[in-house]
Parts: structure tokens; C-alpha cells; sequence
């Protein structure tokens, strides 16, 4: 077992956080390019295909020229699994914080993150309680960074339904994506959490869009299905593809409570993982 | 079939019906909320007449368009009249804009829809030719850049067509079915 610094934790995890980014904002993951191919391969509409057609020349391009695939770099969501022998200290926020402001500048990202009130702009996107980082212990130092555009996370929702109203979960899903429309730049990914407590069900929400997209269980695919059933479209002119794929994670609540949240990702779901080195 | 525009726009633009793609070529101008209020108390920067006006936050970086996909365009509807008023003949954006813009547009202008989230795809067809009210930040001053066959959508003509209202319309009705009240 070796001894590690807080100057060796911060500098290891600045610079994977500033590796991450750099990743997550100029490719998109396999599993979301080759949904997005898949959709350009089924869709007849001419404007649904040019719709998918320009999404998937934007990838290629942002790959080639290493430049942001979206203008809306997003805020950075962070995910860092902990293994024991790792001490959990301040120097590892910090050193996030670091990192971000350092791909701002390396990328460059769009500085987004502003005092909610003031609306001043930090520059760095970093500001009070942001980025959001979330540690968990884990086997490996893994790093997962999740920036997420404003576009879909405005036209997300929670609900605190009825016990009594299950057979509505459904329902208040797909009214979600209805409403939506074509404002959160579709084809989408949903992310969806049920149950657990009014907070526990958005960050569920949040945890099932890391998850990869090429497989659906029964219930997700079902509403997946009503959601394209819809007919929105890429960016809401039409077509079969309106929802990549539908990702639910499930927690334990109360008997009299049954909260359901959906956060939605729009076709640029950019994500990256990578290892802590120290 | 893609139908070429380029700027300035004239009459060509009310033969364009929604649903139509296009590709436009020459000035465009950046505009979104702050640049339609500083432009509304002290007036063009640009000449407006034939003029596009782009819904952009771009990503600039010295001469260089590093990202520049579209905004939501539905902030602006209440921003919109002067615009049309002064000449400008095209608007592009992404999401589609207001019944009152639609109503607006009647005879004189189209609202096109660039895909949301193309910024690189966006830079690649962009050169900056200048910059106008810097002090509102980067991605609220007004840039002018100038494209070369960027592809759009006519997403609302100068007829009172609406293909955003249009699919909206029957997702509200494929809903209503799926899941009656
Ligand atoms: S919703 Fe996504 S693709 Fe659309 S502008 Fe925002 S970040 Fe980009």
C-alpha cells in the first residue's frame, strides 16, 4: 500500500477530469454513434434522414477537427469511484475543479456555469457546488465525466405520483417527451428514476443516462416505442426517431410515495470515462 | 432537391414552402436576446434589409469558429416584429418560433431551421468578417459570419405553413390516443 499526497491526489485527478472532457466533448460514445446510424438506416422522411444526416457528419467532423461536437459544452456532472486504499479528502473536489478549468481553457468549452441569482459569469465553469461531483467506493480510481447541455436538462421533470397511480408512470414519461417536443435537440435518451425520495429519483435519473444504450430491458423498450410512436422527429420536423433508447433505475420508497423523475439527454450524450492515475 | 439560397434575400424566399431544405450561402448575422434588445434601442449594426439573422452563441476563438450550432429560437418570439419591419428576410434557429412570428412572417419572411447541435458541422462552413457589441460577451454580441452552403430546413414559410406546429399537432393527437384521460 502506498501513502498518497493531497498534491499527488489533486494533480492525478485534475489532470484525468481535464483528460475526460477533452474526450467526452469531441467524440461521442460507440454506443450513441451507432444508435444514431442505426436511425439514419431506418428513417424514409427525406427530412428526418438530412436531420440525421447532418447530426452524423457533425460527429465525424468534431473527431476529425477535435473541436466541441456542440456549442453547448454542457456543465460537467462528475462520477468518481473510490478504491479503499485512497483517501477521501478535500483534494480530490478541488482537484476536479481544476481540471474543468483547465479544459475550458484547452478545449476551449463555452464558459456556462453563472451565480444563479447575480447571473455572473465565474469563466471557469466552476462555481458554488459546481461541477456536481458524486464518489462512491469502487474496486478502481475510475473518473466519469457527463457534461450535459441546457437544452434537455430545462425540459426535465419530476413527479411525486400517487401510490395508487403506477399505471401512470408510463404515461408521465412519455408526457414528458411529448412536451419536451423538439426543444432538447431529439433523437433523446431518457433517463428515468423511480422511487426512492424526491432527490434520490433525480439522481437516479441522472445515473441511468451513464448507462450504455444498446440494450433496453422490456418496460424501457416499451416506452421507447411510445415515445417514437409520437412522430417527433430529430429536432421535432417529423419522423420515426424520436428516442435513441430509454434507461430506468429503481430505488426502495415510501408506501405512500411514488416519485418518478426523467431527465432528458439530447442525441449529443456525451460521456467518457477514464482511469485515475497516480 | 436542395434549393440554393444566398444573401441578400429578395422575393426568392416566398416560393419556399415548409418542409423545403435549402442551403445558404453568404452573410449571416448573430443575434439572440441580448443583441435584439441593444439593437432594438440603437439600431443596426448591419443593413437589414434582405439580411439573415442567425440564433447563435457562437465559440470564437480569434478569427476562428470553433462551435456555432443554433439556440432555441421560441426566446425571441416577442423580439422578433422589429426585425421583420426593418427588412431582414430570413431568420434561422432551432425549435421553430411562436403562431405570432408564423402570423409575422406572412408575406415577407421564412424561419430556417439549422440541426441543433451541429456546431462543428456549423464552424466548418463559417468565417468570422466581424464583430459588433463585444461588451454583451462572447455569444451574445452580434458576429457576422459568412457561410458557405450551410444545409437548412424550411421549418416556417411566408405562408402561414408550420412544420414544427404541424408535428406537434399529431404527437398531441398520437398521445391523446395512446393514453386517453
Ligand atoms: S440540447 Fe444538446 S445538442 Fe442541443 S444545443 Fe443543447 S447540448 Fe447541444
Amino acid at each position: 500500500m502506498h501513502t498518497v499526497t493531497d498534491t499527488h491526489l489533486f494533480r492525478a485527478v485534475s489532470d484525468a477530469t481535464k483528460k475526460a472532457l477533452e474526450i467526452a466533448e469531441t467524440h461521442l460514445p460507440e454506443d450513441v454513434t451507432a444508435a444514431l446510424e442505426a436511425a439514419y438506416a431506418s428513417e424514409e422522411e427525406p427530412i428526418a434522414r438530412a436531420e440525421l444526416g447532418a447530426i452524423l457528419d457533425n460527429i465525424a467532423l468534431a473527431e476529425e477537427t477535435k473541436r466541441p461536437i456542440c456549442q453547448d459544452t454542457g456543465v460537467p456532472v462528475i462520477f468518481i469511484t473510490l478504491p479503499p486504499d485512497i483517501p477521501y479528502t478535500p483534494a480530490i473536489e478541488e482537484g476536479v475543479r481544476d481540471g474543468v478549468t483547465r479544459a475550458t481553457a484547452s478545449v476551449p468549452l463555452r464558459p456556462n456555469v453563472v451565480s444563479p441569482m447575480t447571473r455572473a459569469n465565474s469563466g471557469t465553469n466552476c462555481g458554488e457546488g459546481m461541477p456536481v461531483v458524486h464518489i462512491t467506493p469502487g474496486d478502481t480510481f475510475m473518473l466519469t465525466v457527463l457534461p450535459k447541455g441546457a437544452g434537455s436538462e430545462n425540459v426535465s421533470r419530476i413527479a411525486m405520483l400517487l401510490p395508487s397511480q403506477v399505471d401512470n408512470v408510463r404515461r408521465f414519461i412519455v408526457e414528458t417527451a411529448l412536451e419536451a417536443g423538439g426543444r432538447p435537440c431529439p433523437p433523446i435518451i431518457l433517463g428515468v428514476g423511480i422511487g426512492g425520495t424526491f432527490d434520490r429519483a433525480a439522481f437516479l435519473a441522472k445515473e441511468a443516462l451513464l448507462e450504455p444504450i444498446d440494450e433496453m430491458d422490456t418496460f424501457e423498450q416499451q416506452i421507447c416505442d411510445d415515445v417514437n410512436h409520437l412522430g417527433i422527429g430529430p429536432m421535432g420536423l417529423g419522423g420515426r426517431t424520436t428516442c435513441l433508447a430509454v434507461k430506468v433505475k429503481q430505488a426502495g420508497c415510501h408506501t405512500a410515495s411514488l416519485p418518478v423523475a426523467v431527465n432528458i439527454q439530447c442525441w449529443a450524450a456525451r460521456r467518457a470515462t477514464v482511469r485515475v492515475i497516480l | 432537391m436542395t434549393i440554393e439560397l444566398a444573401t441578400p434575400l429578395g422575393d426568392e424566399i416566398l416560393d419556399l414552402k415548409a418542409g423545403d431544405r435549402v442551403t445558404l450561402t453568404g452573410m449571416v448575422y448573430t443575434a439572440r436576446d441580448e443583441a435584439h434588445l441593444r439593437m432594438q434601442e440603437e439600431g443596426f449594426p448591419f443593413d437589414p434589409e434582405g439580411a439573415a439573422v442567425y440564433h447563435c452563441g457562437p465559440v470564437i476563438s480569434g478569427e476562428t469558429v470553433i462551435a456555432a450550432g443554433p439556440t432555441t429560437s421560441a426566446r425571441m418570439n416577442a423580439l422578433t416584429g422589429f426585425l421583420l419591419d426593418a427588412g431582414v428576410r430570413t431568420l434561422i434557429g432551432k425549435g421553430g418560433m411562436s403562431a405570432d412570428v408564423l402570423g409575422l412572417l406572412e408575406g415577407r419572411a421564412v424561419y430556417l431551421a439549422f440541426t441543433g447541435g451541429c456546431a462543428a458541422l456549423a464552424a466548418s462552413r463559417m468565417k468570422v468578417r466581424g464583430v459588433w457589441f463585444e461588451d454583451l460577451g462572447m455569444p451574445e454580441a452580434v458576429w457576422a459570419l459568412e457561410l458557405d452552403h450551410l444545409p437548412l430546413t424550411v421549418g416556417m414559410d411566408a405562408h402561414g405553413h408550420n412544420l414544427f406546429g404541424d408535428v406537434a399537432a399529431r404527437a398531441e393527437a398520437e398521445f391523446a390516443q395512446m393514453f386517453p384521460k
